[in-house]
């Protein structure tokens, strides 16, 4: 698998030079006696300075605990994470206030992730006066800060409490929070799915623009794969902890390969399917439609503790006897895109015809 | 599972009028104003809205959040408490439980024990968090039986048999009916929801942002099973979201809904295809495409007026590209759109013809050139 991994090129590559890797990232955690859950399974990728790459998946797929990993906040089972290019080593106090100077994680919900009993002025003194030093100075990069997420006039939020922004400046706030460590990477977790529609965009595009200003490095974790085409480089589909397709954003979404990523694209709203989806469900017997069933009648929390065979293949509709006994490796579709699937032949028969395919098989 | 017709209930007979929108609307929301009362003054949250919601119907009331679209409904339904008031309006509910002939009545003039009858039975609602909606001591069954108990006279056994098959209905397994809303996941939580909703029958069912925390896998699968349960049971659904995208796939008709007003109504084609109003106009460039080409994306800079005291004319005139100073003055009547050919297409804005294009805004992440400095400092 690691090989595999190491032939495929990021997508997010030629954007800049190499900020941070994650090396066969492993986290188990123990729950109950006898059992372990693997919420990340040898997770390999890359990320580019002014660069962006998408972790794309549903809510228990491990997303949140790769990010984890990668900010520090959890010890790794196994693997290892390289910050240009010098392996991370994480066991003090000091090393972690270190390291968040060069990496800097923004959360979700930025209801809970802002102290409700501090002004916005304590949000971003707080980061700058820890990270920047005794030197710096402190109200004019504050100022600043407010200014780069576009919280303008400064002057008027800076006295103002969380309770009194709405959703969007809230964010905001944690972005700016997030910066004022000066960071090479930004890792976002679900960044704008808690904002309404009309919101999103513009944060997006204001996290766009970051990314351009301080050429960071950027995680975006998501489970809106349609804004991850627009918004990412490099594409990574995560299932039960493993990566079970990546490549180019546009490849990714246009052309998903690994069964699962077409459940996903299959299942997010499409304006332009108008009429056909949802409103005249009792005519619809498309493919699409069968993976979709297919999909919904398994049980919904992806089987991280089971170890064997493919994780998607209690919900797979292609599902075959060497699905449920082996778990498939990565296998490279072209230089930059890969999907862990044994029957990438039936599931995405464009992408793999052509190439000499001898690692399975027909069933019968 | 819900594709499977064993699992049934046969209690819930088919709908007698054919899904699709009828001459009779079952509610008929007319000149309904909320305020909340403020020291700082009047909050007008809900402005004069006129909608009606003809029988089978889906109707999608889009809108950022603190448009007033839940506001409306819950004026609508009498949900709402001080400092809340409504200062205007009707409310027309007829439903086909009603006397037959009679005049419809007016839930906005309903005695307590009149407005009973009709929650619940007549109009429910799936609330938006279904965690705190549920009532995290008492098991699925137990608060199934609530519902059927407080509604509809009806034997412990019967009741029994109905809890279990409104489970079967939405999908989840019987042996679930032990479980507490904290053993289910959140979709789970969410079907138990709609099924509380249908355990009465209602005619009516508001749908305040149901699958708003899902995830798409989730989402999808609980819509077209809302959409599936709708055609066989004929109730009428009146959809809340901040979603336009959702509900172009799943309304009838939708309704564009900004600071306290409605700026649009049309079919989900019209909506799509013709869009009137400036508003739907960026509210249809602010999501991203999975599908097709991709388009420029624009979104929509700015950020809704003050309620308090709101601007002349039109409230979306700070953040719309086309204003001119006739827009202050505009009294925003829904009124026909004129370039459309089909009837029931209303806009509030009287300026901007269908064809007419955007103008461009805020660049989107790609239409960006890598340079970078262009904002603010």
């Amino acid at each position: 698998m690691t090989e595999q991994t190491q032939v495929l090129t990021s997508a997010a590559a030629e954007r800049g030079p190499l900020a941070m890797e994650a090396i066969s990232v492993s986290k188990d955690f123990r729950i109950g006696r006898r059992q372990t859950l693997h919420a990340v399974r040898d997770v390999s990728f890359n990320l580019y300075r002014g660069a962006v790459v998408a972790l794309v998946g549903e809510s228990g797929s491990g997303k949140s605990t790769a990010a984890r990993l990668l900010a520090g906040q959890e010890r790794l089972t196994s693997g290892a994470i390289r910050l240009d290019g010098k392996p991370v080593e994480v066991t003090s106090r000091g090393d972690f206030r270190r390291y968040k100077s060069y990496v800097q994680l923004v959360f979700q919900d930025p209801f809970s992730s802002l102290n409700p009993v501090h002004t916005v002025r304590y949000h971003l003194q707080r980061p700058v006066k820890l990270h920047q030093g005794k030197a710096a100075n402190v109200d004019a990069e504050v100022s600043a800060l407010m200014e780069q997420v576009r919280l303008t006039p400064a002057k008027h939020f800076l006295a103002k409490y969380p309770h009194e922004l709405s959703g969007g400046q809230r964010q905001r706030v944690s972005f700016a929070r997030a910066l004022a460590a000066r960071p090479s990477v930004l890792l976002a977790d679900e960044p704008v799915s808690m904002l309404d529609v009309s919101i999103r965009l513009e944060m997006l595009s204001l996290l766009d623009d970051l990314r351009q200003r301080f050429r960071l490095a950027m995680l975006y974790i998501t489970h809106d794969i349609a804004s991850a085409r627009y918004f990412a480089d490099e594409v990574l589909v995560m299932y039960a902890g493993e990566i079970v397709e990546r490549g180019p954003a546009e490849e990714v979404t246009q052309q998903p390969a690994h069964p699962y990523t077409q459940l996903l694209v299959a299942s997010a709203p499409d304006p332009d399917n108008l009429g056909s989806a949802l409103r005249s469900r009792a005519h619809r017997t498309s493919a699409q439609d069968t993976t979709h069933r297919q999909g919904s009648q398994a049980p919904h929390k992806p089987e991280s503790a089971t170890t064997v065979g493919c994780p998607f293949s209690p919900r797979c509709p292609l599902a075959d006897d060497r699905c449920h006994r082996e778990d498939p490796a990565l296998v490279q579709i072209s230089a930059t895109r890969g999907a862990a699937c044994w029957r990438l032949d039936v599931a995405a028969p464009e992408l793999v015809s052509g190439s000499p395919d001898d690692r399975r098989t027909t069933a019968n | 599972m819900s594709a499977n017709p064993d699992h049934a209930p046969t209690f819930i007979a088919a709908s007698p009028t054919a899904p699709g929108p009828g001459p009779n609307p079952v509610l008929e929301i007319q000149d309904l104003s909320v305020v909340y009362r403020t020291p700082g003054g009047d909050v007008r949250a809900v402005d004069k809205v006129n909608l009606d919601l003809a029988a089978g119907e889906v109707i999608g009331l889009a809108g950022e959040s603190g448009s007033g679209k839940s506001t409306l409904v819950y004026g609508a339904t009498r949900l709402l408490r001080a400092p809340a008031l409504i200062t205007s309006g009707s409310v027309r509910y007829s439903g086909r439980r009603m006397v037959q002939g009679a005049d419809p009545a007016d839930v906005l003039r309903m005695r307590p024990d009149e407005l009973r009858r009709l929650r619940w039975r007549e109009i429910a609602i799936v609330f938006q968090s279904a965690m705190n909606a549920l009532n995290p001591v008492l098991s699925v069954r137990d608060q199934l039986l609530d519902v059927i108990h407080a509604h509809l006279r009806m034997p412990r056994d019967e009741a029994r048999e109905r809890a279990a098959s409104l489970l079967d209905l939405v999908g989840i397994p019987r042996s679930r009916l032990r479980s507490y809303p904290h053993e289910l996941s959140g979709g789970m939580r969410q079907r138990v929801m709609i099924a509380m909703a249908l355990a009465t029958e209602p005619e009516v069912v508001i749908m305040d942002e149901p699958t708003t925390a899902l995830d798409v896998v989730v989402q999808r699968d609980i819509l077209s099973q809302i959409v599936e349960l709708k055609e066989r049971l004929g109730f009428s659904i009146l959809f809340i979201t901040h979603d336009l995208s959702l509900l172009l796939e799943l309304a009838d008709r939708i309704a564009v809904m900004y600071a306290g007003q409605l700026l649009e109504i049309g079919t989900a084609e019209q909506i799509q295809h013709e869009p009137s109003h400036p508003y739907t106009r960026g509210l249809l460039n602010s999501f991203p495409s999975l599908h097709g080409p991709r388009r420029e994306l624009a979104g929509i800079p700015g950020s809704p007026p003050d309620l308090r005291n709101p601007p002349p004319g039109c409230p979306f005139l700070p953040r719309c590209g086309y204003g001119t100073a006739a827009c202050r003055e505009v009294d925003m009547d829904l009124l026909p759109v004129t370039a459309s050919k089909a009837p029931g297409h209303v806009t509030a804005c009287p300026f901007v013809l269908p064809q007419t294009s955007v103008p461009g805004k805020s660049g989107t992440p790609e239409s960006q050139p890598e340079t970078g400095g262009e904002l603010g400092t």
